[in-house]
C-alpha cells in the first residue's frame, strides 16, 4: 500500500489528536442546548464559555467579540456583505486587494452588482501591496477594507498593522480574512486595529465546518444568519459544542510558544526543499516573497515546463499531495488568479506552478522523499 | 509484474463507464481523466460539464480508481471549433465528431495519457482492434451493428490506435448497459448524450448564430422559379427537408428539400420529391485520404459509408496524388455532402476515409456548396 505524504496543509490539516479525543470526549458526555435553561444545556454553556475565552485571548480580544461561524466563508461573507449593506448610507465604496480568497472576491463582487464600487488593490511580483497604492484609493465614501492576512496561495503576509494606522481616524470598518494567517501569526487585535477578523478552525488542526468572526465591541454589524438568539443575536442556529470544544482544543495547542516553534522548523523545512531541489538542478523560481519576508508553511513553486495539473497528478499517483491551485465545478484546474494578479495572464508560469505547503506533523523525511519524487517526475 | 496502465478518457456517460469496470476487472492500473472541451460556464460559476463529471466521480469511487480532470477547451477551440466554424463559412457540413476523434481524443489526451506514463488509452467506443502478424492494427466495425462508432474513428491513424484500447466494442449496448446495472454504476440508466457535444440540447441555428452571421438569401428552384429567401445558406444540409417553410404547389404535393446551394450567389436551391434526381450522385471527389493499414493498390474495390449509420454502398477507390481521391458508387447515392467523411470498409474492416469535396451525377459536378 502505498504511504501517502501530505504537503496541502493550506488547504486542510489533519486534525490533532488531542482534538480528537476532545470532541469524542464532549461528544458522549454533553450533547446539551446551550441556549437552554436546564442540566444539559448549562454543561453545554460552560463549555462554550469557556471556549470562547481561550480563543479570544489568542487574538487579545473579549470573549463577547467572538461569535462562532460555520467557518471561514460564512465569517468573510458575514463581515463583507452585512457590513456594507449597514454602512451604505455613509457611501459605497470598499478597497481589498486582487489576491483575497475567493470567500472574500465572491461576496465582494455580489456587492458590485448591488451597486457598490470596490477598488482591487494591485500586488507586485512577489504578491505583495503597495501602501501608496492604498492611500490613493482611500475616499471619503470608503466604508470597508477587506484586506487578507496571508496570501493562501504564496504565503505573502500584508501590512495590517500599517493598514490600520492609515485608517484610525477613517469612517471605513477593516476587516481582514486570517483564516491563512492565524496558524502562524501572532495576533493581537487591538495592535492591528482591525474592526472584523475572520478564521476557521479545519486550517489549524481543528474541525471543518466551523471558525469564528471576530467583531469588534460596538460594531453593530447585521447578522447574516437570522433566526434563533444565539451567539448574542449575531449568529443563529444552535452551537456545535464538541467541535467548538475541539476548536479550543486546537488553539490551545496553537499557542505562542508552538506557533514559535512550528514556525522555525517549517521553515527549515522550506529552506531544506528549495536547498534539495536547486542540487538536484529541477529548473524552478519560487511565486511569491523572499522565504524571509512570506509564511513558513506555504511555498509556491513554478517548475519549469511541466504543466501543473500533468505534476499534480503525477505526484498524487505517487503518493505526494500537494496543490495545484483550484478547480472549476468540472474538476479541471482554472488559472490561478493570485498568479495572474502577480505575473499576469500571458506566462506560462501561471500553468507551471504548485503549492506545498505544510503542517507541524510533517518530518523532515516527507520534505527529502518529496524532492525525490518531484524530481523523477521532471526528469521522466 | 508491473501492471500495464491504462488511461479511460471517462465522459461520464454508461459506455466510458463500463470500459473503465472492465478493465479494472482485466488487471490493469486504471486511471479515469475526464476531458473538459467547451467552456460553458455562465455568470454563476456554473458549467454544464459539472454533472458530467460528478458522474465520473461516482463511477471511479465504486470502480475504485483515482479520477482527475483536464482541460482542453483551447485544444478543442483552435483544432475542432475553428475548422467546424471554417467548414460552414464554405457552404459545407462539417462533422466535429470525426475531428474530435483526430485531433483531440486521439491525440491531445493521448499525449496527455502518455505523460501520466500511460501504456493505453481507452474510452466508450464501439470499435474493435485486431493485431495481425506483422504487428499492425487493424480496425473493426463494433460488434453492435447499431452502435457502431468506427465511421468516426476512420481518420484516427496506426500509431494511435496502436496505443487504444476498446473494451466495449465486442459487445451490444444492451449488454453494456446490463454490465452498469449488476455492478451498480451510477451511471447505468444515465440517458445516451445526443448531437453534437459543444451544442447539447441547444437550438442549433441560434447556436450557429452566435459565431458567424447569417446571410440571408434568395431560394430558388433548379429552373429559377423564386420560392422565397433563406435564412443563411449554413443553415441548410444537401438533401435535408425541414426549415424549409414550403407547402406543395400546385402540380404536385411532393415536399420539398434542398437540393443545391451557391454560396458566391448566396442562393439556396429546392427542388421537390425525396427522390429528387439532383439528390442522386454516381461518384465523389474527397481529399485527406487517411488510412489505418497503408494499401498496397491505388485503385481497389471495397465498400462506403458517406455519413454515420448509413448502409454500405459498393465503390470503387481510385487514388490520386496529394491524398485526393475519386470513388465510383456502384449505385447512385443520395445526398452526398461536402464536408462530411467517406469512410471505407472491406467486410468488418474500417480502412479509412477522407473529406468529401464534390459530388458528381454522370461526371458533372452537382452545385453542393
Amino acid at each position: 500500500m502505498l504511504k501517502h505524504v501530505y504537503l496541502d496543509n493550506a488547504a486542510t490539516t489533519p486534525m490533532a489528536p488531542e482534538v480528537i479525543d476532545t470532541i469524542t470526549k464532549t461528544m458522549q458526555d454533553t450533547f446539551g442546548n446551550a441556549s437552554t435553561p436546564n442540566y444539559f444545556g448549562r454543561q453545554a454553556r460552560g463549555i462554550l464559555d469557556q471556549a470562547r475565552l481561550i480563543i479570544a485571548q489568542s487574538i487579545k480580544a473579549q470573549p463577547s467579540e467572538i461569535i462562532f461561524t460555520s467557518g471561514g466563508s460564512e465569517g468573510d461573507n458575514n463581515a463583507i456583505i452585512s457590513t456594507a449593506l449597514a454602512q451604505q448610507h455613509l457611501g459605497k465604496h470598499i478597497i481589498s486587494t486582487s489576491i483575497e480568497h475567493e470567500a472574500v472576491l465572491k461576496p465582494l463582487k455580489y456587492l458590485e452588482s448591488l451597486g457598490f464600487e470596490v477598488t482591487y488593490l494591485p500586488v507586485d511580483k512577489q504578491g505583495q501591496i503597495n501602501l501608496d497604492d492604498f492611500k490613493n484609493s482611500l475616499r471619503s465614501d470608503t466604508i470597508l477594507v477587506s484586506v487578507m492576512m496571508v496570501n493562501n496561495e504564496v504565503g505573502a503576509i500584508n501590512p495590517l498593522k500599517k493598514i490600520g494606522q492609515l485608517l484610525q481616524h477613517h469612517q471605513a470598518i477593516f476587516h481582514t480574512d486570517a483564516v491563512q494567517g492565524y496558524g502562524s501569526q501572532s495576533i493581537d487585535v487591538n495592535d492591528l486595529q482591525v474592526d472584523l477578523l475572520t478564521t476557521s478552525a479545519h486550517k489549524i488542526n481543528g474541525p471543518k465546518m466551523l471558525g469564528f468572526l471576530y467583531e469588534r465591541q460596538g460594531l453593530k454589524i447585521p447578522p447574516l444568519i437570522r433566526g434563533g438568539d444565539q451567539e448574542t443575536k449575531r449568529r443563529a442556529g444552535t452551537e456545535n459544542i464538541p467541535a467548538i470544544a475541539g476548536f479550543a482544543e486546537a488553539v490551545k495547542l496553537n499557542d505562542a510558544k508552538s506557533k514559535l516553534a512550528n514556525n522555525k522548523r517549517l521553515l527549515q523545512y522550506k529552506q531544506l526543499l528549495i536547498s534539495q531541489l536547486a542540487q538536484q538542478n529541477v529548473d524552478f523560481e519560487i511565486n511569491g516573497p523572499d522565504i524571509s519576508q512570506a509564511v513558513p508553511n506555504i511555498l509556491n513553486l513554478w517548475i519549469k515546463g511541466i504543466p501543473t495539473s500533468i505534476l499534480q497528478i503525477k505526484l498524487d499517483l505517487a503518493g505526494f499531495v500537494i496543490s495545484g491551485g483550484s478547480a472549476c465545478t468540472a474538476g479541471s484546474l482554472e488559472p490561478s488568479h493570485v498568479l495572474q494578479a502577480m505575473f499576469g495572464a500571458q506566462t506560462p508560469r501561471i500553468n507551471e506552478s504548485i503549492r506545498i505547503s505544510f503542517n507541524k506533523f510533517n518530518q523532515k523525511d516527507d520534505i527529502l522523499n518529496f524532492v525525490q519524487a518531484l524530481t523523477q517526475i521532471v526528469r521522466n | 509484474m508491473v501492471k500495464k496502465r491504462v488511461v479511460v478518457g471517462m465522459s461520464g456517460g454508461v459506455d466510458s463507464s463500463v470500459s473503465a469496470l472492465l478493465l479494472k476487472q482485466q488487471g490493469y492500473d486504471v486511471i479515469g481523466l475526464f476531458m473538459k472541451n467547451w467552456d460553458d460556464t455562465d455568470d454563476s460559476g456554473v458549467c454544464t460539464a459539472t454533472e458530467d463529471y460528478e458522474d465520473v466521480a461516482k463511477v471511479a469511487q465504486q470502480i475504485g480508481i483515482p479520477y482527475y480532470s483536464v482541460n482542453f477547451e483551447k485544444e478543442y477551440w483552435n483544432r475542432v471549433f475553428e475548422y467546424f466554424l471554417d467548414e460552414y463559412k464554405k457552404g459545407r457540413t462539417p462533422n466535429p465528431d470525426v475531428m474530435c476523434n483526430k485531433e483531440i481524443k486521439f491525440r491531445a489526451f493521448l499525449d496527455y495519457a502518455l505523460k501520466l506514463d500511460a501504456d493505453y488509452i481507452a474510452m466508450g467506443h464501439y470499435a474493435q482492434i485486431e493485431r495481425d502478424q506483422s504487428g499492425l492494427v487493424h480496425l473493426l466495425r463494433g460488434a453492435d451493428a447499431n452502435k457502431d462508432q468506427t465511421y468516426f474513428l476512420s481518420t484516427v491513424n496506426q500509431e494511435q490506435l496502436q496505443k487504444s484500447i476498446f473494451p466495449i466494442g465486442h459487445l451490444q449496448k444492451p449488454q453494456v448497459r446490463q454490465i452498469a446495472e449488476q455492478a451498480g454504476l451510477a451511471t447505468a440508466k444515465k440517458k445516451d448524450s445526443t448531437g453534437v457535444c459543444f451544442i447539447g440540447e441547444r437550438n442549433f441555428r441560434k447556436f450557429l448564430s452566435e459565431f458567424l452571421p447569417a446571410q440571408p438569401g434568395k431560394m430558388l428552384t433548379p429552373d429559377g422559379q423564386e420560392m422565397g429567401s433563406h435564412a443563411g445558406l449554413m443553415y441548410y444540409t444537401i438533401g435535408q427537408r425541414s426549415g424549409l417553410g414550403l407547402g406543395g404547389n400546385s402540380t404536385s404535393n411532393d415536399p420539398w428539400f434542398v437540393v443545391g446551394k451557391d454560396l458566391k450567389k448566396n442562393i439556396l436551391y429546392v427542388d421537390q420529391g425525396f427522390d429528387n434526381p439532383l439528390l442522386y450522385a454516381n461518384s465523389l471527389e474527397a481529399s485527406d485520404i487517411s488510412f489505418i493499414v497503408p494499401m498496397p493498390e491505388s485503385k481497389f474495390h471495397c465498400t462506403a459509408k458517406f455519413r454515420y449509420r448509413q448502409k454500405d454502398t459498393g465503390v470503387t477507390v481510385q487514388l490520386l496524388d496529394h491524398g485526393q481521391v475519386h470513388v465510383d458508387f456502384d449505385e447512385p447515392v443520395r445526398a452526398i455532402t461536402p464536408g462530411q467523411e467517406v469512410v471505407f470498409y472491406q467486410g468488418q474492416e474500417c480502412l479509412g476515409g477522407a473529406t468529401i469535396n464534390a459530388a458528381y451525377s454522370k461526371k458533372q459536378q452537382l452545385q453542393y456548396v
